[in-house]
Formats: structure tokens, C-alpha cells, sequence
């Protein structure tokens, strides 16, 4: 059973600017923001100061904490070790970085890769830490997404801890008569586990969906609450994104 | 709504699964207005079935079911699902959307309520059952009984003439147990309860039915099934160790 606690993991609630935007107008400003970094042209660096800049004071108002960011940020270690990869194994001449000679456009690429995955990475984690998951779907149902990925995201976000909840009850049925999973050779129990799990779940799917046609379903679900966006609210939300465009073009004007 | 009419009449109600498995021989059960009736009957007896019936999910056996003089049949089924509010035995299962609020007002958002008059019927039915400052909460935060609560609010907000109850006590303890009837004793509708707690269907339902093989077995008053030895044995009904109807009725006068 979950804890008795009200709030959600990665969101942080409090009451900011950034906070009360409509959840649309900050989608929308991350996606805009997010494609003009990767648009940004190789070879200059002053860009990525500007577009971090932007991010931290974005972060400021929305009263995110760095280390909370910082934390965070591990989701994107697998790039980072990518990343790190590229500078030995491309080719091209060869530069000496601390003595170890490594590939000059490898070096280059590695730093682009970076510089705009974290970028992108934090945009994101700031989306989330300012923008409650059920407004996150709202937003998302707004710019017309399609109504079965919100449902589907929707049942996602009520159910993940349901379904955790009784995957932990079988574990524990398991381990209380002696279980524990040691060598390959029973895989074939855990396997068992997460077919039964599997059946469970879409018997509880068949269920929920009985539920909902006795209350009227009839294949979508109905909006409740009006998150409307006003042009005030898309002018301050296109702030970031106006930044990093302006700062783009900028750069390759200049190039 | 025609004044007069039972809530509900069901007449010879027959119904076999796809599979070929027959569940309900012949059906007939009238429920009147504002009565409470408890459903008994072993596993397996065909109760789920009944009450699938009841607001058109299962259909195409035979016989009839009529919800306030309207028959159960296609062209009603959004009339009927309005009228009959069914709380399912999971409230996991009941309550999908992310908070209590957006979870209540998901009924009568489908019959095309919508805004102040929504935000009253979620209001009203939360302060019916007690969760009024739960509204905001996510559902799978609150205890096992808040939720079944907040089930019973669900099917109220759609205002129905019948509520029907799927094993309303279990997995209660006993104050969450003690909440529940007090609520429901305090609602002016018509009340349908399957259940296996044959105390509670004594504290609750003047009137009790025995469901059993498909057919109803047995229909009176609660307290005289409850004394009738033969009749309970035969349909594999048992009194929980210690209880006498007979002592509860010696108390409360």
C-alpha cells in the first residue's frame, strides 16, 4: 500500500509564476525551447552559456533548488558515457587532451552532445518540478494529442502504484515461503510472477473498463477542469524559447 | 420519472456465458422504492451475473429487467446507467481518474453535466459520504475504506433510484464497516446489496433474498432467514461463530 504522503515525487509544489502557467503554454515552450538548442550551429560555444542562463533563471522563479536539478540529472549518465566514448573512437586528426592524444571532431561532437542533452535534459526535469503530472496530461490533451494516449497516459499515472503495490505483495508471498533469486535457474519463478502479474493487470484493465461503461463511458474522457490559456500567459511562456530562437540565429548569422 | 413504478423488476431473468456456462435460471426479484434488500447466496450462485444485469453490461438472455418502470434495453442504456448506480467490490477498480473530484464528477460529466451544476453533484455526493475534504486527494492515497466511500459518492453524484452494492463490507475493518452503514442508512434511496456478511445484511436490509444456482431460492424478511436453520444449510449460508440474529433483535428492541 503507498504512503499516506499527498504530493508527488517529482514534482516540487509550490506557488510561482512558473507554477501557475497553463500546462500547455510550458509544453509547448520546452518542445520550442528544446529545438532551437539542437539547431544550433557547431563551432560556437557562447550560445550554450545563453541558453543555460535562460534555464537558471527559469529555475530561479520557479523556485527549483540546484542540487534538486543536479540530483536529477543522473537519468542522463548513459549519454554522458556516450559521450564520452566519441572522442576515442572517431577519427580525424588527433589533438593531446592531459597527454592522451584523442579525435579532434570526436572531442567536438562529444561536447555538442553534452552541452545539448543536458539542456534538454534539465528543460525537462524543470517541466516536471513545476507542473503537477495531472496537469502535465491536461496540457497535453490541449494541444491535441490524441484522446487515447491521454487515456492511456492518464490510467499510467493512477495505476503504476497499484500494479507496484501487488508485484511487492507476490515478492513477499515469494521470499515468506523461502524464495530468493540467486541463479538463472529460477528466472523460471520470477518469470511465472510477472505472467501472473501480467494477467492480473489486464483482468483489472477488464474490470475498470466495466466500471467506467456503468457510469456512462462512452470513449472519452470528459474534461472537467478549463486550462485555458490566455495570450498573457503564451507571451510570459514564450519568454525561454524567444531567448534561445533569438539566440540561434544569432549564432549562425554570425558563424 | 413515473411515480408509482418499483425501482426495480427483474422477470425471469435467464442467462448462460459465451462459454456455455449457465449462470441465471429464471430470475424474478421486484425491489419497490426506497426498500433495502440484500442479495445472500454461496460463490458462484450467479450474484455478479444479477447485477450485471442490472444496468445492461450483460445482455441477450432471456426475460426482462425494468429500472423505474423503464425496461433495461439498447436504446435506454445511458437513461438506465444513470439510474442505476452500481459500486463494484474493488474501489481500485472504481476509481481511475486522478482525484477524488475528477473521479466523482466522472458520471455526470458523461451525461453532459457541466460547471457550477457539476461542481454542486461532486460536492454534494462527497459531503453525502463524509470525504468532502478529500476532493483533491488522489485516490490511491486514501485508506482502503475512504475509498470505498468515495465509490459510493461516485454512483450518487449520477443521482440514481437504485444504488446496488457489491460486497459493500469487505476488506473493512470494523469502524470503516460501522462509517459505511451509517451512511448508508442515512441515504433516501432504494438500496441493493450483495453481500456475505449476513450481519450486516441484518443491520441494513429489512428484506433478504437467497440467491442460489441461478435461481431465487428464498425472498423475506432478513431476520427470519437469518433464524431459518433448514433453509440457510441448504444454500450453504452460515452465521459467523457467535452471532445470534435472534439476540441483536432482543437488543434493539
Amino acid at each position: 500500500m503507498s504512503g499516506e504522503h499527498g504530493h508527488h515525487e517529482l514534482f516540487l509544489d509550490h506557488d510561482t509564476p512558473i507554477h501557475r502557467l497553463p500546462p500547455q503554454c510550458k509544453i509547448a515552450a520546452v518542445v520550442v525551447f528544446v529545438v532551437a538548442v539542437v539547431a544550433a550551429p557547431r563551432g560556437t560555444w557562447w550560445p550554450y552559456a545563453v541558453y543555460a542562463l535562460g534555464l537558471a533563471t527559469v529555475a530561479a522563479i520557479g523556485r527549483v533548488p540546484a542540487p534538486t536539478v543536479l540530483r536529477r540529472m543522473v537519468i542522463e549518465l548513459p549519454f554522458v558515457l556516450f559521450a564520452v566514448i566519441l572522442p576515442f573512437a572517431s577519427t580525424g586528426p588527433r589533438i593531446d587532451l592531459l597527454g592522451i592524444p584523442v579525435s579532434e571532431t570526436g572531442l567536438e561532437s562529444a561536447g555538442i552532445l553534452l552541452a545539448k542533452g543536458t539542456l534538454g535534459v534539465v528543460a525537462s526535469i524543470l517541466l516536471a518540478a513545476t507542473t503537477h503530472p495531472r496537469d502535465l496530461l491536461r496540457g497535453l490533451e490541449r494541444l491535441h494529442l490524441p484522446q487515447l494516449l491521454v487515456q492511456i497516459m492518464t490510467f499510467m499515472f493512477r495505476y503504476v502504484e497499484v500494479v507496484m503495490g501487488e508485484m511487492g505483495r507476490m515478492r513477499v508471498a515469494r521470499e515468506s515461503r523461502c524464495f530468493r533469486a540467486r541463479h538463472v535457474g529460477q528466472m523460471k519463478v520470477v518469470a511465472h510472477s510477472a505472467g501472473a502479474l501480467f494477467i492480473r493487470t489486464y483482468e483489472r484493465g477488464e474490470r475498470v473498463h466495466l466500471a467506467m461503461l456503468a457510469r456512462g463511458y462512452t470513449g472519452r474522457l470528459p474534461v472537467l477542469h478549463n486550462v485555458a490559456a490566455s495570450r498573457r500567459h503564451w507571451v510570459m511562456a514564450a519568454g525561454l524559447p524567444a531567448l534561445a530562437i533569438a539566440t540561434t540565429a544569432s549564432a549562425w548569422l554570425s558563424a | 420519472m413515473s411515480g408509482g413504478a418499483a425501482s426495480l423488476v427483474v422477470d425471469g431473468l435467464a442467462f448462460a456465458y459465451p462459454d456455455g456456462h449457465q449462470a441465471l435460471f429464471g430470475v424474478n426479484l421486484t425491489v419497490a422504492r426506497g426498500e433495502r434488500v440484500a442479495v445472500l447466496g454461496p460463490n458462484g450462485a450467479g450474484k455478479t451475473t444479477l447485477v450485471l444485469h442490472l444496468n445492461g453490461i450483460l445482455s441477450g438472455g432471456q426475460g426482462r429487467v425494468q429500472v423505474a418502470g423503464l425496461p433495461v434495453v439498447k436504446e435506454n442504456l445511458r437513461e438506465i446507467r444513470r439510474q442505476v448506480g452500481i459500486v463494484f467490490q474493488d474501489p481500485d477498480d472504481q476509481l481511475f481518474m486522478p482525484s477524488v473530484r475528477e473521479d466523482v464528477a466522472f458520471g455526470p460529466a458523461n451525461l453532459g453535466v457541466c460547471g457550477p451544476e457539476l461542481q454542486d453533484r461532486v460536492a454534494e455526493a462527497l459531503a453525502l459520504v463524509g470525504m468532502s475534504e478529500y476532493a483533491d486527494r488522489p485516490p490511491h492515497h486514501l485508506s482502503y475504506g475512504q475509498r470505498r466511500r468515495v465509490a459510493v459518492a461516485t454512483v450518487l453524484a449520477m443521482r440514481p433510484e437504485i444504488l446496488v452494492l457489491d460486497e459493500p463490507s469487505s476488506n473493512l475493518d470494523p469502524a470503516s464497516r460501522r462509517e459505511l452503514s451509517d451512511i448508508l442508512l442515512s441515504l433516501p434511496i432504494t438500496i441493493l446489496m450483495v453481500t456475505h456478511d449476513l450481519p450486516y445484511a441484518l443491520q441494513l436490509c429489512p428484506r433478504s433474498v437467497i440467491l442460489d444456482d441461478g435461481v431465487i431460492a428464498a425472498d423475506g424478511s432478513t431476520y427470519e432467514l437469518l433464524c431459518d436453520e433448514a433453509t440457510m444449510s441448504a444454500h450453504r449460508l452460515e452465521l459467523p461463530f457467535g452471532f445470534d440474529p435472534r439476540s441483536v433483535r432482543a437488543t434493539s428492541g
